[in-house]
């Protein structure tokens, strides 16, 4: 073939080819996205955004389902930042180099491997049935937290281990103990990066449907305790669309996900801008 | 002392917190193999893993467990998947790594970020009423199938596999780059026969990611794989439906009892051990480049 087209027409051809993936990869994004919003836009209203379903959510609004996700949310963050925050920084400033730092580092990196179904399953079995919590916002937070668990210590070890050498250092030679150096020093440099992590995470867990399906219960009734069920926002757009129950009530639902999950990014964007780090995403 | 003994503390807290991880993954083990393990020994292992019929709750004879079509549904998706997205996602790689201006780069980088942060029910939904009807409309079948599913995986695949295979190719030293135009080779050329067989290995690591991922996912598959139990026939028919094991998970475990929630269990063990293989493999990949470069 070679012989056939001169290299130059070649490179010609693939740059050709190299722009257009590129500029069918921006197609797709824009398909799905406007897809959903032309068709879900006039679905939202105060009444839809405020409002409590009816007839299993094919009238009515989705205020318990967003209140649902928010309580989710909140317990989910609860658990999982202080315990991934003492994790990272046990891993980038205690942690020696053995065989236990080993089987620890490994366990973060297998636990982000687990299916999220197979963390449904077993929030299922351990939170749900064993710990008695039932199908509950506790549950479904508790389960969440399993998931971000991970990510909230990658990105934490990792804002921690840019933190310059010398401010430790520094502190150190000023008489300040590990802990102290830790808790003023290093902590505050790794902050943004933290929180940026933190953010982001939120917008991971917040999508996250197969988790909650048999923790978090699908209960329409605005939640009043840690052990009412909920039905979040994900789950009540699965069964909306794949039971049939209203496709225009499920875009309008996607749309304010979305919409969730953007303001979430550009949240974590804007504070990584304003404290101008180099802050890498995978 | 009272400041020492503090400090030892903290340093105790901060392991515990840090030994949560590996607790979970052990409590998740552990409750799995309690639930699931009882159905594969009573069915038997090899019963279990290659039988063909899945049939759990049997209105005349004994209920049957076989999980077999769906270990075939879940690779035949996730590979789908890949065939798709990994030459899409390589050239929007290079794209993105050699050639895009920084304005397309840019662009290209936060839709991609967009793309990654779109939840998968979401993404299953607009193939249940997209991707469904259209392949049912213009391909024939009943549109629930393998093809929608890949379909929708490698959606979800691309922004991983575009992001790592980036990385990688960024990764390659200039100098490849320089030797090679250098002697006159053109600009496509050298990235043909230098630039991509340099980040091969990152690339291969991506791509086994992608898989792992594609094979754990379920809402995306859930909503438009069709969930038939049964292996497609003829075998390379992709209009015809399937069901990953996360989709049998998820359909059946809100009313499943006794074995039959037991083999659900026991579902969610081999899909466990897949992805958990998967991922091994991927890390040795990322691994070994890690050692090769300088």
């Amino acid at each position: 073939m070679s012989a056939l087209i001169s290299p130059v027409t070649a490179d010609k051809a693939a740059k050709v080819v190299l722009w257009a993936s590129a500029g069918i990869a921006l197609l797709i994004l824009a398909v799905i996205l406007g897809y959903i919003v032309v068709q879900g836009v006039h679905v939202i209203s105060l009444s839809f955004l405020l409002g409590s379903p009816r007839l299993s959510g094919a009238e009515g609004g989705i205020l318990p389902a967003i209140v649902g996700t928010f309580w989710l949310m909140v317990v989910a963050m609860l658990s999982s930042v202080p315990i991934g925050i003492g994790a990272a920084i046990y891993l980038a400033e205690y942690a020696p180099k053995s065989a236990v730092t080993a089987v620890i580092s490994f366990g973060v990196e297998c636990l982000a491997g687990v299916p999220s179904i197979v963390i449904g399953l077993f929030g299922y079995a351990f939170l749900s049935i064993y710990l008695g919590f039932g199908f509950s916002v506790l549950s479904g937070g508790l389960a969440l937290m399993f998931m971000v668990l991970p990510w909230i210590v990658r990105v934490s070890e990792e804002s921690i281990k840019t933190v310059p050498n010398a401010f430790r250092e520094a502190s150190l030679a000023l008489g300040a103990t590990k802990w102290q150096t830790v808790r003023r020093v290093v902590i505050p440099s790794a902050i943004p990066g933290i929180t940026t992590g933190v953010i982001l995470g939120i917008g991971k867990a917040i999508g996250e449907t197969a988790v909650i399906m048999f923790t978090a219960g699908s209960s329409l009734l605005m939640p009043m305790s840690l052990f009412d069920p909920v039905r979040a926002l994900p789950y009540h757009i699965y069964i909306l669309a794949s039971e049939g129950i209203s496709d225009p009530m499920a875009y309008g639902s996607s749309i304010v996900l979305l919409v969730m999950v953007l303001a979430i990014n550009l949240a974590a964007i804007a504070i990584q801008r304003h404290y101008g780090r180099h802050y890498v995403r995978n | 002392m009272n400041r020492k003994i503090s400090e030892k503390l903290i340093e105790m807290l901060l392991f515990a917190s840090a030994a949560t991880a590996i607790i979970i993954v052990a409590l998740i083990l552990i409750f799995l193999v309690k639930e699931g393990l009882p159905i594969i020994t009573k069915v038997g292992i090899i019963d279990f893993c290659l039988g063909m019929r899945w049939n759990p709750i049997a209105m005349v004879g004994d209920p049957t467990y076989g999980i077999f079509p769906m270990i075939v549904g879940s690779f035949y998706v996730a590979i789908g998947s890949l065939v798709l997205a990994v030459p899409f996602g390589i050239a929007c790689a290079v794209f993105l790594a050699e050639i895009a201006p920084s304005w397309a780069r840019s662009l290209l980088k936060h839709s991609i970020e967009l793309l990654v942060g779109i939840p998968s029910v979401i993404l299953g939904f607009v193939g249940l009423v997209l991707l469904v009807p259209f392949i049912k409309d213009h391909l024939g079948g009943w549109g629930f199938s393998i093809l929608a599913s890949s379909i929708i995986l490698a959606i979800m695949a691309l922004p991983r596999i575009i992001s790592i295979s980036d990385d990688a190719i960024r990764a390659v030293p200039m100098d490849y780059r320089d030797a090679s135009l250098a002697l006159g080779a053109t600009h496509w050329y050298t990235i043909r026969k230098v630039i991509l067989p340099s980040a091969r290995s990152g690339i291969v690591a991506a791509v086994i990611l992608a898989m792992a991922t594609s094979i754990g996912e379920t809402m995306a598959v859930l909503m438009v794989a069709g969930n038939v139990s049964m292996l497609p026939s003829p075998i390379y028919d992709i209009l015809d439906p399937v069901r990953p094991m996360t989709s049998n998970i998820a359909l059946e475990m809100s009313y499943a009892t006794g074995d039959h929630a037991c083999a659900l269990f026991a579902t969610g063990i081999v899909l466990f051990i897949v992805v958990a293989v998967l991922n091994a493999i991927s890390h040795r990949a990322l691994k070994s480049r890690m050692g090769v470069e300088r």
